[in-house]
């Protein structure tokens, strides 16, 4: 079988930042491979090690600056990957969830897998919808959150446990074609091998517009509009220990004799 | 078209405690829009949870009797076929698990703008939520365009209905086709095993900021200097350097200590779920505006490998 990989780079900001209009500003940002997406590439990556999967594929909407991080999932095992981005793309400040639904459905008709996996939200505008939108519009089965896989090649099922609140897990059978929502802790992601990172060079990234995956600007109109962004209000009433590391650790254990947990 | 339908949530026969937050959240809406509110109960006991559900507030509740437990394809289609029915403005659903398992195929399905996770929102012509991005390192207010939107609401920011309502209660014919491709077999508890940290007194938990499996004894060696009881943030159990059982969160355990000591937490909203009702909360983390400060009583903004070394010497 072949399983499309959806791998968003995300921007990850840092302790100390500036807000521009609606976003922060772009030297406070570092970019890495979405979290919740290494976790779905180790996925898909041991599905092809352990005789499932032929061939695995990744998927990206970004930027050709995205292709150092669509590099770091080739290097982990992905076959190839595709990356789609336009013009259009570049004006707007908030891709809502149909608008990714649009253009990851055009690249997975193409692709035509029998196994998709995303990630269950990215880490940086965290909507964690994308993968069930996308099942929903593909007419594919799907699954959310899910923390175990066990896939079944003679009935073509997959064996899944969804993680729900309060340390329960669901069991739950699904039929493929499927689009599969991945949490952390599924698996143990690897690191890139530099063998990994020297054979990921020559694999290919294919970079796709709107017009070579059959869609017009129409596509990418999206329906959220940020109208600000603003650190929020510290709502914090805490005491905070001044002083080098002696002086507040002094502090913690005054507090932590005065509550009488430690002695 | 102004009204809201809110869908609640239950699980193993019980109602779960964002079915009476999203009344709470419905109620605000349904205000501002100037119409009714609608609730939707799908599944299970449906009578008895309608009862338990006509709270203040509520002016019909639609009940669709389908199968004991959740399942998404039975919800997408209860879902919307109630939404062609009551015709809402805005229709609620709660961010949780399954809420994320079936609210995206519905706004698919009804070509409904969907913003998820909102933490507050506000209708004056038109919807706007307010969302975090970044793990909560900044808020955002986003318009949601369209003639109609869907929003899912964070856990346990909106208070829970209380009162008696007089709601109208009928039952719903959703015509909802149970030939699915995906099947619940059944639930398993995780985390059981050696200590149950959910009856300690004081907890030491940590997070990403202790970087490796090798800084672990550091902590290890704070706990047995104060006797304390090792807990910590998902990423760590996730790296297996933890067992399940020490996870605390809304997927993990949740604490109510005298004192939780989080260390290098930076206090994800999923994190926070499990340990906001410990008595007292105190936080040491380098960055003075990681969102674990809003619920400390107490803070140190610094290096753990800095302040842990010292805090063992206090009590060796
Ligand atoms: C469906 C779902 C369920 C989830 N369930 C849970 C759950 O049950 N429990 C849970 O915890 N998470 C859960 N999460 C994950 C959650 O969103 C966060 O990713 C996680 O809580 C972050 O853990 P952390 O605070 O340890 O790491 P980070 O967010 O990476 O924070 C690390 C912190 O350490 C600080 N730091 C770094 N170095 C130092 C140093 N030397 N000294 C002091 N401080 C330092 C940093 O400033 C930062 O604040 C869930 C997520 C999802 C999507």
């Amino acid at each position: 079988m072949k399983v499309l990989v959806t791998v968003k780079e995300v921007a990850e900001v840092a302790d100390d930042f500036e807000i521009a209009g609606t976003e922060v500003d772009e030297r406070y940002l570092e970019y890495d491979l979405n979290e919740w997406d290494d976790y779905a590439v180790e996925e898909a990556v041991q599905l092809k090690e352990d005789g499932p999967a032929e061939e695995v594929v990744t998927v990206t909407i970004g930027p050709e600056r995205s292709e150092e991080t669509i590099r770091m999932a080739l290097a982990k095992g992905a076959d190839r990957a595709v990356r789609v981005w336009d013009d259009a793309l570049e004006d707007v400040d908030m891709l809502d969830v149909e608008t990714k639904t649009n253009l990851l459905e055009a690249v997975v008709e193409e692709e035509d897998p029998d196994l998709v996996l995303t990630g269950v939200q990215s880490g940086d505008d965290a909507l964690g919808a994308t993968g069930v939108s996308l099942a929903d519009e593909l007419g594919f089965q799907w699954g959310a959150v899910v923390n175990a896989l066990d896939y079944d090649a003679d009935e073509n099922v997959a064996h899944v446990h969804r993680e729900l609140e309060g340390g329960v897990e669901e069991l739950t059978d699904i039929d493929l074609p499927a689009v599969l929502t991945i949490q952390t802790g599924i698996n143990e992601p690897r690191y890139a091998s530099l063998r990994g990172i020297r054979q990921a060079q020559s694999k290919e990234i294919a970079p796709k517009t709107l017009d070579d995956i059959g869609l017009d600007a129409d596509a990418v109109e999206s329906d959220l509009t940020m109208t600000s962004m603003y650190e929020p209000e510290s709502e914090s009433d805490a005491e905070i220990f001044e002083g080098d590391a002696g002086e507040t650790a002094g502090r913690l254990a005054e507090v932590l004799r005065e509550k009488g947990v430690a002695e | 078209m102004t009204d809201v339908l809110a869908v609640t949530e239950h699980r193993r026969g019980e109602l779960r405690d964002v079915s009476f937050e999203v009344i709470t959240a419905g109620r605000q809406l349904a205000d501002q829009t100037g119409g009714d509110l609608h609730l939707a109960v799908v599944g299970g006991d449906t009578e008895s949870f309608a009862d338990t559900l006509n709270r203040e507030g509520v002016d019909a509740i639609h009940t669709v009797s389908e199968g004991e437990e959740f399942n998404h394809d039975v919800y997408a289609q209860a879902v919307e076929a109630l939404h062609a029915e009551v015709d809402p403005q805005v229709l609620l659903m709660p961010n949780s698990v399954n809420g994320l398992d079936y609210a995206p195929a519905v706004a698919n399905r009804l070509d409904l703008p969907l913003a998820t996770d909102a933490v507050d929102f506000e209708y004056d012509d038109g919807l706007s939520v307010t969302r975090e991005m970044y793990g909560s390192k900044v808020e955002t207010t986003v318009d949601v365009g369209g003639d109609r939107q869907a929003v899912t609401i964070r856990g346990a920011e909106w208070p829970a209905a209380e009162g008696v309502g007089d709601a109208e209660i009928s039952e719903f014919d959703a015509d909802v086709d149970t030939d699915t491709g995906s099947t619940v077999t059944g639930f398993e508890e995780v985390g059981g095993g050696d200590v149950d940290i959910s009856e300690a007194d004081f907890i030491v938990s940590i997070g990403r900021g202790i970087e490796e499996e090798d800084n672990l004894p550091l902590i290890e060696d704070l706990v047995e200097a104060t006797d304390a009881t090792l807990a910590s943030s998902r990423p760590i159990v996730d790296n297996g350097w933890l067992p399940k059982n020490r996870q605390v969160g809304q997927s993990g355990k949740v604490v109510t200590p005298t004192v939780y000591l989080a260390i290098g937490i930076s206090g994800a909203v999923q994190h926070v779920a499990g340990m906001k009702g410990s008595d007292t909360i105190v936080a040491v983390n380098t960055d003075p505006n990681a969102p674990i400060f809003d619920i400390a009583d107490y803070g140190i903004v610094g290096d753990l490998f800095d302040v842990v070394p010292e805090l063992i010497e206090e009590f060796e």
